[in-house]
């Protein structure tokens, strides 16, 4: 019998791998989820002079994309990000650590997925959003409540098993 | 056009590839010799093509073709041309590539050497070999195929990223792949040894070169990627037991129980089913690896291109392979008849323990890789496991293994007597005791770890001499008339001893300090003095750093000065910061200077290290290599592969058995 025993092991190891697979490791579950979003007020980059508060988004689900230019994966990540803005779902930026001001070039270069966005150069209202890393995405309803944080890029497939989903859920 | 054509080749490769997979296999089982020559030409042709596919995609990256997707994520036109060939296998799509190469090439060697093998076991070996490239081909073309086109095209390229812009990282994947690739040599031994029902040892014999060509390339491949992460991450760490590197680490565990086993197989006939199984065990560790790297089930802090349909592939190919291959060694699994038993101290019994400890070091490292992923699978939480558990298990696992391997090169098979032995040891034993205790007094003070790592490095140095001694009094001390395999072996065993030294006391006498300095500041570590004489504004091709000077005296003020130029950079393309250390190694230590945050003004944080005797990690892998590859070359397998057929030592015949039944 005892010859049969590596494969039986290896069957089982292939069924972690196997659920694993579908599973996000750095997947990091959000104590913020379900909970008002942070308030803060912050200058916006794009139009000198003006402020944001999550408070001026109220009224429909829009995300927040916490992203700075010195980032490679949030630059692939912006291409998809002008689809997203194409359908109309409003994404707010915050651009999290741009310390050297790059962002209004590299929008201008890149083109701007974003209603606006919000500089936090010191990642200081990151720190209250519990972002980690860029990028990261929140997804906020009408209400004012987070309902979701993706850790990392966003593309076509997330976007469809993790985004289009929730939205349409909260948003009827 | 000439991606195209990479693109064309690749194909061309795979249709080889599935001749290569299966008329000799066929031919081999129905005893048709025409069907088995095809292995030859459709070997040769394979490496061909995919030499061909891997020469298109170098010269996309040599001429900037933005066009081609895998260039323009992975190159820019400011990076330095060496760089931009290098970036060839700097991406998922591109290392894959070369994945490839390095199967045809070990695939065309096997035809080239294993002339003189019977027909039918070479024909098995390519055999086999094709199937596993049919699969990673596939893999390439349908998941990753690198000649993909971007339109419209970038002007310029997102850079390599500045990790990989490095000189050990020219080396160290092609190192690792030949080494993980390698095993698939051994893999397809064993597995044509089931098919063929010849299992006894001249299989292992044929197969022993091979595998400690493979474990050679493996060892030189983990210690460029230790290299490459001490200088290159900037806080002058060696080894972190990162998910990427225990994927390489635990075939190189199975591997070298491999190749201990199989000297064992060979000689003594012994643990026939144990290393067949092993030789199945360190390929499917090789293809985990792959699969753990690739797909993106754990996280690391270097593992790339993440992406399920990948994922979901290499699992399948996991599953038919390492699957079908346990399954097909139980279905086979052999009957050896007990020719020969050996006592309980002998060098069959010693090997047997260090294969017990080598495996059980392969448990731990597995079980701590994949824990996290098995609490989430069960819904039990996340959690992450670092290197307080590695450390904690690896360790005592580690001391018995080489305290063992002191003692086992000096036993006789069959049986050995303890007090013979304990004679021949007395003085080695006594010698490295005292010098464990004195040497850490005269350094830098008595530590328990210390004086247990110095014990058991100068154990085997001693034990090593005594071995070279006793077989050189047999010779009548004619030096030139050691077997290769002997001096091999010893040296490895030396190369062990050698890496054991410097992870002992750089990990018992190192030391740092992180400190704000500014022009004309000095701090004092470890009896030198690194002083700060500022920080200029540098540009290199791709990128712009600021660059720190540092002198380093002696504290006291004898002997000549250093200077070090530690960089920060930040590259043009990717705009990401880079800390580039700057470090002299000696041989008995390396100062190591980072260049941290600016502090305004002249003012800059540095951090400084002093690590004793770290180099000898690295000069004790080479020893190692350089012994496997002298044990590969030995003259006897040379011999061997002309007799094709096992000689002297008790063989045992399933082959006979079979044809009798």
């Amino acid at each position: 019998m005892k010859r049969w025993l590596p494969f039986a092991a290896f069957c089982v190891l292939l069924v972690f791998l196997y659920v694993g697979l579908f599973r996000d490791p750095r997947e990091v579950p959000s104590p913020f989820i379900g909970r008002p979003a942070p308030a803060f007020v912050l200058p916006v980059v794009e139009r000198p002079g003006a402020t944001f508060s999550p408070e001026q988004a109220r009224g429909r689900s829009w995300l927040l994309n916490v992203w700075a230019p010195w980032c490679t994966t949030c630059q692939k990540e912006h291409l998809f990000l002008m689809q997203v803005a194409a359908t109309g779902v409003p994404v707010y930026g915050l651009n999290w650590k741009d310390q050297d001001r790059e962002a209004t070039a590299m929008l201008a270069r890149m083109g701007n997925p974003y209603v606006l966005n919000a500089d936090d150069r010191d990642g200081r209202v990151g720190i209250d959003w519990g972002v980690t890393g860029v990028p990261e995405t929140f997804v906020i309803d009408a209400e004012g409540i987070i309902r979701m944080k993706h850790s990392g890029p966003i593309n076509e497939r997330i976007w469809k098993r993790k985004f289009l989903p929730l939205l349409q859920a909260i948003d009827s | 056009m000439i991606p195209e054509l990479g693109q064309v080749a690749l194909v061309i490769a795979l249709v080889l590839a599935l001749v290569q997979g299966s008329l000799p296999l066929i031919g081999a089982q129905r005893g048709s010799a025409t069907l088995m020559a095809v292995a030859g030409p459709a070997s040769y042709g394979q490496l061909a093509f995919v030499l061909l596919a891997f020469a298109a995609l170098g010269y996309a990256f040599a001429v900037n073709d933005f066009s081609v997707k895998n260039v323009a994520h992975n190159s820019f036109s400011e990076l330095p041309l060496a760089y931009r060939l290098t970036a060839t296998w700097g991406s998922h799509e591109g290392s894959m590539l070369l994945w490839v190469v390095i199967l045809a090439a070990w695939t065309s060697a096997v035809t080239v050497f294993g002339r003189r093998l019977p027909l039918a076991v070479s024909a098995r070996v390519v055999g086999v070999l094709g199937l596993v490239s049919v699969g990673f081909l596939a893999f390439v073309l349908f998941t990753s195929n690198p000649f993909v086109r971007l339109f419209p095209a970038p002007l310029d390229g997102a850079d390599l990223n500045p990790l990989l812009q490095d000189a050990g990282m020219i080396l160290h994947p092609p190192m690792l792949y030949m080494g993980y690739v390698g095993f698939s040599v051994a893999f397809a031994f064993a597995i044509a040894a089931l098919l063929g029902r010849r299992l006894d040892a001249a299989w292992a014999r044929w197969a022993r070169p091979w595998t400690t060509a493979a474990w050679v390339f493996l060892t030189i491949g983990i210690a460029l990627g230790s290299w490459w992460a001490y200088r290159e991450l900037g806080w002058g760490g060696w080894w972190f037991w990162d998910p990427t590197e225990n994927a390489s680490l635990m075939p190189w565990l199975a591997g070298t129980a491999l190749v201990h086993s199989l000297a064992v197989t060979e000689k003594r006939g012994h643990f026939v089913s144990w290393t067949l199984f092993l030789s199945i065990t360190v390929f499917s560790f090789s293809l985990l690896g792959t699969f753990l790297i690739r797909s993106g089930v754990l996280s690391s802090v270097h593992a790339f291109a993440n992406d399920p349909a990948r994922g979901m592939f290499i699992l399948s190919f996991l599953g038919v392979v390492i699957g079908g291959s346990l399954l097909l060694y139980a279905w086979r699994f052999p009957r050896v008849p007990k020719v020969a038993t050996f006592g309980w101290l002998s060098r069959e019994s010693l090997v047997l323990g260090n294969n017990v400890l080598l495996i059980a070091a392969l448990g731990t490292v597995m079980l701590g890789t994949l824990y996290p992923l098995f609490l989430d699978v069960l819904g039990l939480g996340k959690v992450s496991v670092g290197p307080p558990y590695f450390n904690a298990v690896f360790v005592p696992l580690m001391a018995p293994l080489l305290f063992l391997m002191g003692v086992g090169p000096l036993a006789r098979w069959r049986e050995t007597s303890l007090p013979g032995l304990a004679v021949r040891l007395r003085w080695a034993f006594g010698v490295a005791a005292a010098l464990a205790l004195i040497l850490p007094l005269l350094y830098g003070g008595l530590r328990p770890m210390v004086s247990l790592g110095l014990f058991l490095a100068l154990w085997i140095f001693a034990s090593v001499i005594i071995g070279v001694s006793e077989r050189l009094k047999g010779l009548g001390w004619a030096v030139g008339r050691l077997p290769r395999g002997f001096v091999g072996m010893q040296l490895a065993h030396t190369g062990i001893a050698v890496v054991v030294v410097g992870i002992t006391l750089v990990s018992g006498y190192e030391s740092e300090r992180d400190v704000r300095m500014d022009v004309g500041e000095y701090v004092d570590l470890a009896g030198y003095r690194f002083a700060f004489r500022g920080a200029t504004a540098e540009t290199g091709p791709n990128y712009v750093a600021d660059r720190g000077v540092v002198e380093v005296t002696r504290v006291g003020g004898t002997g000549p000065t250093l200077t070090l130029y530690p960089e920060k950079r930040k590259y043009n393309a990717s705009g990401m910061a880079m800390t580039e250390a700057a470090l002299r190694s000696g041989a008995f230590g390396d100062l190591y200077v980072s260049l941290g945050d600016y502090l305004g003004g002249q003012a800059w944080s540095l951090r400084v290290y002093y690590k004793p005797f770290v180099g000898w990690l690295w000069a004790g892998a080479f020893l190692m290599a350089l012994g496997g590859a002298l044990a590969a070359s030995d003259r006897r397998y040379r011999l061997a592969a002309e007799r094709a057929g096992p000689r002297g030592a008790p063989a045992v015949g399933m082959g006979a058995a079979e044809a009798k039944g």
